[in-house]
């Protein structure tokens, strides 16, 4: 038995000590796992609670990440509870296995702290990673600050494992601006986070020898499309699944999570949407630009896949103009995010005007000033009534201006 | 360790790998798979790369295996065993699984997926001290797509990418030798096996199971479609690699005592197994001689090399 933690009931925490304390909690059988930066501390935090007993699981220190995606996958598909972390370059090696986790529906969990793809190399934030695994069959929860990255991770596992979900999960916190910030945190005692968590349930376990089974098989023309609109579908169906599990932690925490989250949406004109450590920056900003008389609001989405498209048409259903922000270079199209919100506003006939920005690439500061930039850019639009500022722009880049699909152009 | 007994018993033990698989007659992966998966009792968990074997064995909604199977890519067919493993380890520790009932942990890779684009995630797994057993299907070439080279390739052989041409002789350099770096990881036991050699195989085989931590055995595995020669002939080409010493069966126990485990009766020239074989055919015309016999002082020199360390012991 793994020895218990004594916590108290408010710690100072960063994203990677959160997640870290809940790795440990839910009593992972294996972890295996490969260093980089940022996540690095949730790997050497591990080791030193195997190294005090704290853990009674396998850890496998592997070579490289892509034998680390490959060890969880073979140990989920003996039958147990399996977990790892990454970042950036590491996230890319494990791209090929991350595809072969899902299709195989193991319910690997795994924290991803987000970090900008080389080259140029560049070990800050952004969303590089997150995006690159966008459509590898994973669901893919967002955390905007460490007491996030705790419970999402919690969740994540009852998530992942859950009977009708069976598919690996993603937490995905900053890099440095959320894994390296302290914050207070109040995490569960150790029995109550497991007992949250649950035993884990073993579907098709290959240690069950009197029922031996066939993982990654071969599938061409017959099946292959079968195969792959089954997983779409199990993605589809399972933020029922998300919010069970967000009733059930709201019950034991009081703290409550949504698909979509919002911020003074309930009369807002003008929205921004955005994922991680921005959406509290653009909180702030939100209501510093209501003392400037603009109706603004801040919307997140707690999961980008499954990409809740109704809950996220419906949150904006009143607003006028909203700006939707990428932490991606899109590299030659408009931000990924942008479409997601403009498809799903779009798909429920409304027609808020919507613009993009690109910001925050490999760590570039995104201040309460640049929010309030765009929100008075939002505010231009929606007395226009039509865009009058160009589809895409960049946030805090240095150089000439650059933007593109300017009006009138 | 399971007693090989006679070939009539071995022959009859339930099989574990089943027929009706769409490896190409005369394949010699499913004689070396059934030889090894029968050479245990216990359970076993396998894990195989993608290859010639795993595409033909696990055409879904069919499978071949009738134990616990896994098949993630090509290169991490080691790294998907070790994880295995450990959740073994794990909950057996934690009180999960029957502590009476050992299980051992078996992973297949071809040449392709073991000397190249594995190689990384075999190392690692010898290196971290799983307990498992890695079985490399040697076949000289990565076959499943279309029989290009590796490097595992030998010298003059033709492939599709080392082709044979006006002004090429086919592979330009010598094969990696594997089995020695395997056996240089520190692993407890390593060793070499044709599919011909049944017994020398099946006991290696249960050797390996029996050994705890990483084991490699390399395997000969003489392929019908690429290498050129009729597929009745599968058997009589694997003893062809061991007479002529081209294939030197042996065996490394903890890195250091290596053994000699046949030992030709009468040593055939080396032309003898490469003119069996259409890939190297080529070699056979007028000016190419100098590979024949390039071939032959490579392969004396390394006769000589194993039966000096065999002699002193190391
Ligand atoms: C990452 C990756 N690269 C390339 C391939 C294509 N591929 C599949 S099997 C194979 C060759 C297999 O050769 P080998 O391992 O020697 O096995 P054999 O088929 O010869 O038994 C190749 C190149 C792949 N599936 N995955
Ligand atoms: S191509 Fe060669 S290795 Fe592949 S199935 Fe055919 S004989 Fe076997
Ligand atoms: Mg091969």
């Amino acid at each position: 038995m793994a020895e218990k933690y004594e916590l108290k009931t408010k710690e100072v925490w960063d994203g990677n000590t959160a997640a870290s304390h809940a790795l440990r909690q839910a009593q992972v059988d294996v972890v295996a796992a490969y260093p980089i930066t940022p996540s690095t501390p949730i790997v050497q935090n591990y080791s030193s609670y195997l190294a005090d007993g704290y853990v009674d699981g396998e850890f496998v220190m592997v070579e490289s990440e892509h034998s680390a995606m490959s060890a969880c996958v073979g140990a989920s598909a003996a039958g147990g509870r399996v977990a790892t972390a990454t970042s950036s370059q590491g996230y890319a090696l494990m791209v090929e296995v991350l595809y072969q986790a899902s299709g195989m529906r193991l319910p690997i969990v795994m924290t991803v702290v987000n970090r900008a793809l080389a080259s140029p190399l560049n070990i800050h934030g952004d969303h590089g990673d997150l995006y690159l695994g966008r459509d590898a069959g994973w669901i893919h929860l967002i955390a905007n600050n460490p007491q996030e990255a705790y419970d999402m991770t919690l969740c994540a596992f009852k998530i992942a494992e859950d009977e009708d979900v069976r598919l690996p999960v993603t937490t995905n916190q900053d890099g440095f601006l959320v894994s390296h910030t302290a914050q207070i945190v109040e995490p569960l005692d150790d029995e109550t986070a497991y007992k949250f968590v649950g035993d884990y349930k073993q579907k098709n376990p290959m240690l069950d020898f009197d029922h031996p089974v066939t993982y990654g098989a071969q599938t061409e023309e017959e099946w292959h499309f079968e195969h792959k609109a089954r997983q779409h579908k199990a993605l589809m169906d399972s933020p029922k699944v998300i919010e069970k599990v967000f009733a059930e932690f709201k019950e034991l925490t009081g703290r409550e999570y949504k698909l979509v989250e919002s911020h003074n949406m309930e009369d807002a004109e003008v929205a921004i949407v955005a994922m991680g450590s921005n959406y509290e920056t653009a909180k702030i900003a939100a209501d510093e630009a209501r003392k400037a008389g603009i109706k603004a609001g801040v919307v997140c989405p707690r999961s980008f896949r499954p990409f809740p498209i109704k809950e996220m048409a419906e949150t904006l259903k009143n607003v006028k103009a909203i700006a939707a922000l990428d932490r991606n270079c899109p590299m030659g199209t408009i931000g990924a995010l942008h479409n997601e919100v403009a498809g799903a506003i779009n798909a429920f006939g409304q027609n808020a005007i919507i613009t993009g920005y690109i910001y925050g690439l490999g760590g570039r500061d995104t201040t309460v000033a640049h929010n309030l930039e765009v929100f008075k850019d939002l505010a231009m639009n929606a007395e226009a009534g039509k865009r009058v500022t160009p589809l895409q722009k960049f946030i805090n880049l240095r150089g000439p201006e650059l933007s593109f699909f300017k009006v009138g152009e | 360790m399971k007693n090989i007994g006679n070939l009539k018993e071995f022959a009859t033990t339930p099989d574990r790998f089943q027929g009706g698989h769409r490896l190409c007659p005369g394949c010699a992966h499913s004689i070396i798979v059934r030889e090894v998966v029968n050479a245990t009792e216990d359970d076993i968990v396998v894990s195989t790369a993608t290859g010639c074997l795993e595409v033909c064995s696990s055409i879904y909604p069919y499978t071949s295996w009738d134990v616990s199977w896994l098949h993630i890519g090509f290169e991490n067919a080691a790294a998907g065993i070790s994880g295995a493993e450990a959740m073994y380890k794990a909950l057996k520790r934690k009180g999960k699984l029957p502590v009476d009932k050992p299980a051992k942990f078996l992973a297949f890779g071809g040449d392709g997926g073991t000397y190249d684009i594995g190689f990384q995630s075999l190392s690692g797994a010898a290196e971290r001290g799983h307990d498992f057993m890695y079985v490399c299907l040697d076949n000289e070439g990565y076959m499943n797509t279309g029989g290009q080279r590796s490097s595992a390739t030998p010298v003059g052989a033709h492939t599709t990418t080392s082709p044979r041409g006006r002004i090429s002789y086919g592979e330009k350099n010598w094969k990696k030798d594997l089995t020695m770096i395997m056996s240089h990881h520190g692993c407890p036991y390593v060793a070499t096996a044709v599919p011909s050699k049944w017994k020398d195989l099946a006991t290696k085989a249960a050797k390996g199971f029996d050994t705890e931590g990483p084991v490699f055995l390399n395997t000969l595995s003489p392929c019908t479609t690429e290498w050129k020669f009729d597929p009745a002939d599968t058997i009589m080409i694997s003893d062809l690699a061991v007479d002529s010493c081209v294939f030197p069966l042996y065996e490394i126990e903890n890195g250091t005592k290596l053994t000699i485990t046949y030992r030709p009766k009468n040593k055939i020239p080396v032309r003898d197994y490469l003119g069996a074989q259409g890939r190297f055919s080529h070699l056979f015309k007028k000016g190419n001689e100098h590979l024949i016999d390039a071939w032959q002082k490579h392969t004396d020199e390394y006769w000589e090399y194993l039966q000096r360390r065999e002699e002193a012991g190391v």
